[in-house]
């Protein structure tokens, strides 16, 4: 299948490229010794670079995209191995070369952005000095002139202030910030190659711009090539020239950015695409068409014509924030230091950092509503404190008309109003007690607060429940590791939905999940909502997620609510300034 | 050596056999450490009932004489049989082993997640209390104790217990607070699940893998402990068969060539201590989640 489209992609660069590609890879399949015997992790995957062009590798968890790019540099765990076909960079066989080749050639003729920039960095080091390392090991300065050449380095990723920021530790610095230590570090030497993995997960959306705008900028003016590796359609479509898609280990289809929107030719593409949340759609679109195609476990959710229809009639309030404050005291030293490097003098008075800056906000009943904002924003304290397990500062938290901010948090476990209000985590794997199987999950909450003690009568609500969330019922004796991230989050949400709550705080609930998956989840949450007639509290970071479950949206920055209105009119007519610059940072497939 | 998992589904055990199985056929130095530990538990249970001769019973006419096809390790001055005491002294060693560590698993262990779990106050009341126990040579602390409380085997046991308590608070401090703001715990506040009951139902469940390796290493060095103060008279008194009374008492005869008297309880002491630190080893590689590829 993916043979067709790849043979006339190739025919295509090598015209335009008469010198020969950069990097070629021709039939690379490569294994993993497990104890369960040799597992194929990628499998007869071709692809070919050319010089300064950017290709991007699009693909679920498990696909295999990031075998593919570890392959490329030989930083293969060592149960991996190449069992065929052949990696060609600038003439030389990388599949064969000794490692002392190797060596040489990471960092200073290919190198690698890491997801995650604070673990790249050492923490102990300054992030000049570790600049400066690559420098020197690669030839590039020498002692007198290295502290002159990593400054001009940079400036060149547009750190302000570079001299100072030379002696700068990782820990003194935002993610944003590290992300762009982590590129300099991958540029210092100049590399041809440069294969960003996922270098923009876990940033926000605004820095994810700014950072992948000067990668584009930085490798153009060098000439260099890019592989960006990153399970982010819109990302993809936005900086790469060419789109490769994975699925388990194969290629599925490579074709150019535009084309591979315009008219993608594998059902896999059009599942990933349909998927990916965007503007002017609703939640309905997200799954895939054919149903029967997939594995669908719960019965499909009723078509919904807009997110706004089901919230209007709502009128009763459930939950009432008036003039909420969180205040932190700041941490001594290390804030002190950074601000004396910002050259702003901090007054005596700002010793105290306010998280959650007086914000009001109401929750009608049956409503959903999305708390939006970048990190640091103050939008999971508010949660935190919403869901009683901190204690504001000051201000007032009503539920059901009842001030439920005078009950201290630690006390909060056995109030009445405990069962009402219940959240779904963030991370499906880390909220799940690793020691419990889905069954004693869901049914802990039942336990506790359900006034139920075993027996049939419990076996039977948790089977209700998890037919509910679309969980199969023989599922429910496996551990948490036994599952699927999807399944996971099912538990999660089983567990969330058992008392009947009134409000369900929803942090982040689908960002550790593949966009087919999240589909699924939102989907579930919405019915769910639709059945049960619960109050969502949505926190998260993309509008478009946020603007297809809910009613109506708060945009928070600095602790302080930024705008606040319809989910439709916030996406489409925002009226703070802060509200557009999130939206036009979110990179979405041109359709 | 299922223990750490025996609360789980047959499933679980049946996957957590598979994965011993694994990972002894990986390290077959594991296999053999579990292998020694089955003797010791034979021999602790069954000692008395399966040794040639009475432990106790002195026979002159028979004294100092070398190993041989009768007396298999020889005998000692008082003309008893060496084997008979090494593998009776195994369950009077062990029993001080296993109750110490027990007894040091439920203070320590306890204590130390507490301490994670809560921080504040009770972190540094506890890790005060521990700092003052290590600031002591250990053997030395453990001397002191049963000189002072008095020269019985329930002595030489919270003595033990004692001077390893710091160890177990250290362990079960950092994994509880490494869980203290986990998912799972959080969702266990919001289930309605008090301080108390997460801590011992949620966190030391998860932290019993760690405890269990502890506990292993522990135990070698706790049956160390015993018999150095048997060794120096204190504790286990004569003739009682003990690994370490049994070394002190063939010391003498060394310097006259009857070597056999402290050899063989000496190496009784070395294989249980072996044994221990192999299997702590192996546990570790067992419940070690990185080691699962």
């Amino acid at each position: 299948m993916h043979g067709v489209v790849d043979v006339k992609d190739h025919a295509a660069k090598s015209s335009e490229t008469p010198s020969g590609p950069l990097l070629e890879v021709r039939d690379l399949t490569v294994e993993f010794a497990t104890r369960r015997g040799t597992v194929t992790a990628v499998s007869e995957v071709n692809l070919t670079l050319a010089k300064g062009e950017t290709l991007g590798i699009v693909g679920e968890s498990g696909s295999g995209k990031s075998v593919t790019s570890y392959t490329v540099m030989r930083i293969l765990d060592r149960a991996g191995r190449i069992a065929e076909g052949s990696i060609t960079f600038s003439g030389m066989d990388v599949a064969h070369a000794p490692e002392s080749a190797m060596r040489d050639l990471r960092g200073r003729e290919m190198s690698m952005i890491f997801q995650n920039p604070r673990a790249a960095l050492n923490p102990i080091r300054t992030v000049g000095a570790q600049i400066g390392d690559v420098l020197l090991q690669h030839v590039q300065a020498d002692a007198r002139t290295v502290k002159e050449k990593v400054i001009d380095i940079l400036k060149q990723v547009r750190i302000a202030r570079p001299e100072d920021r030379y002696h700068a530790y990782p820990f003194e610095l935002s993610g944003g910030m590290c992300q762009r230590i982590v590129i300099a570090l991958a540029l210092a030497c100049r590399p041809q190659l440069m294969i960003a993995d996922e270098p923009t997960t876990g940033l926000d959306v605004t820095t994810q711009k700014a950072v992948m705008d000067l990668v584009t900028e930085l490798t153009r003016e060098r000439g260099m090539s890019t592989i960006l590796i990153t399970h982010d359609l819109g990302l993809a479509a936005a900086y790469c020239d060419t789109v490769m898609v994975m699925e388990k280990g194969k290629v599925v289809e490579t074709a150019p950015a535009e084309r591979i929107f315009r008219d993608p030719q594998h059902p896999y593409t059009r599942k990933l695409m349909r998927a990916t949340p965007r503007p002017g759609i609703t939640l309905r679109d997200l799954l895939p068409e054919e149903p029967a195609g997939s594995p669908a476990q719960n019965p499909p959710p009723q078509a919904r014509t807009s997110a706004q229809a089901a919230g209007a009639p709502a009128t009763k309030v459930l939950l009432q924030v008036e003039n909420l404050v969180k205040e932190y005291p700041r941490q001594g030293a290390p804030s002190a230091f950074l601000s004396g490097l910002l050259g702003k003098k901090a007054p005596p008075e700002e010793r105290i950092f306010r998280a959650v800056d007086d914000i009001s906000f109401a929750v009608l009943k049956g409503e959903s509503v999305g708390l939006v904002g970048e990190s640091g924003c103050g939008k999971s304290t508010t949660s935190t404190m919403v869901m009683r397990l901190i204690d504001p500062t000051a201000g007032r938290i009503s539920f059901a008309g009842e001030d439920i901010s005078a009950v201290p948090a630690k006390d909060f476990a056995h109030h009445p109003m405990r069962r009402r209000i219940q959240m779904v985590f963030q991370d499906p794997t880390e909220s799940l007690n690793p020691r419990y199987t889905a069954e004693r999950a869901i049914a802990d909450p039942l336990l506790r607060m359900g006034g139920m003690s075993g027996g049939a009568k419990l076996r039977a609500r948790v089977a209700e429940l998890a037919e509910m969330v679309g969980l199969p019922q023989n599922l429910l004796e496996r551990f948490p590791h036994q599952l699927s991230g999807g399944q996971k989050a099912r538990v999660g949400i089983a567990r969330a939905i058992a008392l009947d709550p009134d409000l369900v705080i929803l942090d982040e609930p689908t960002a550790a999940l593949d966009v087919s998956v999240q589909a699924v989840v939102l989907n579930l949450l919405e019915e769910l909502k639709q059945r049960l007639g619960m109050s969502y509290l949505f926190v998260s970071h993309d509008l478009h997620v946020v603007g297809l479950l809910c009613d109506r949206v708060i945009v928070m920055r600095q602790g302080r609510i930024v705008e606040e209105g319809r989910s439709q009119q916030v996406l489409d007519a925002p009226r703070d300034a802060y509200t557009r610059e999130l939206i036009a940072a979110i990179p979405h497939p041109p359709v | 050596m299922t223990l750490a998992t025996a609360d789980t589904h047959p499933r679980g055990l049946a996957a957590t056999l598979a994965h011993a199985r694994y990972v002894i056929s990986d390290n077959p130095v594991t296999g053999i450490a579990f292998g020694m530990f089955l003797v010791l538990v034979v021999c602790a249970l069954l000692g008395p009932f399966i040794v040639p001769y009475d432990p106790l019973a002195s026979d002159t006419a028979a004294a100092l004489q070398a190993p041989s096809a009768a007396h298999w390790f020889g005998t000692d001055n008082l003309g008893r049989d060496i084997f008979s005491r090494v593998i009776v002294a195994t369950r009077l060693d062990m029993a001080i082993a296993v109750f110490s560590v027990a007894l040091v698993f439920a203070a320590g262990g306890i204590a130390g997640i507490a301490s994670g779990f809560f921080g504040g106050w009770t972190d540094r009341i506890i890790g005060r209390i521990s700092d003052t126990i290590m600031a002591f040579p250990l053997f030395v602390l453990a001397m002191g104790i049963v000189a002072a409380l008095g020269n019985t085997v329930t002595n030489i046991v919270i003595a033990t217990a004692i001077i390893n308590f710091p160890l177990y608070v250290r362990v079960a401090r950092s994994e509880a607070a490494i869980r203290r703001q986990a998912g799972f715990v959080q969702a266990a506040r919001l289930t309605g699940n008090s301080e108390w009951r997460i801590l011992l139902t949620t966190i030391l469940p998860n932290i019993m893998p760690i405890m269990m390796v502890q506990m292993s290493l522990t135990m070698g060095y706790a049956i160390l402990n015993a018999a150095g103060l048997s060794f120096i008279g204190l504790g286990v008194r004569p003739p009682t068969p003990e690994w370490g009374i049994m070394v002190a008492e063939g010391a003498a005869y060394i310097v006259s060539g009857e070597w056999w008297i402290a050899l063989f309880p000496g190496l009784a002491l070395m294989f249980a201590v072996f044994c221990f630190n192999l299997l702590g080893d192996g546990l570790r590689d067992i419940v070690d989640p990185q080691r699962r590829t």
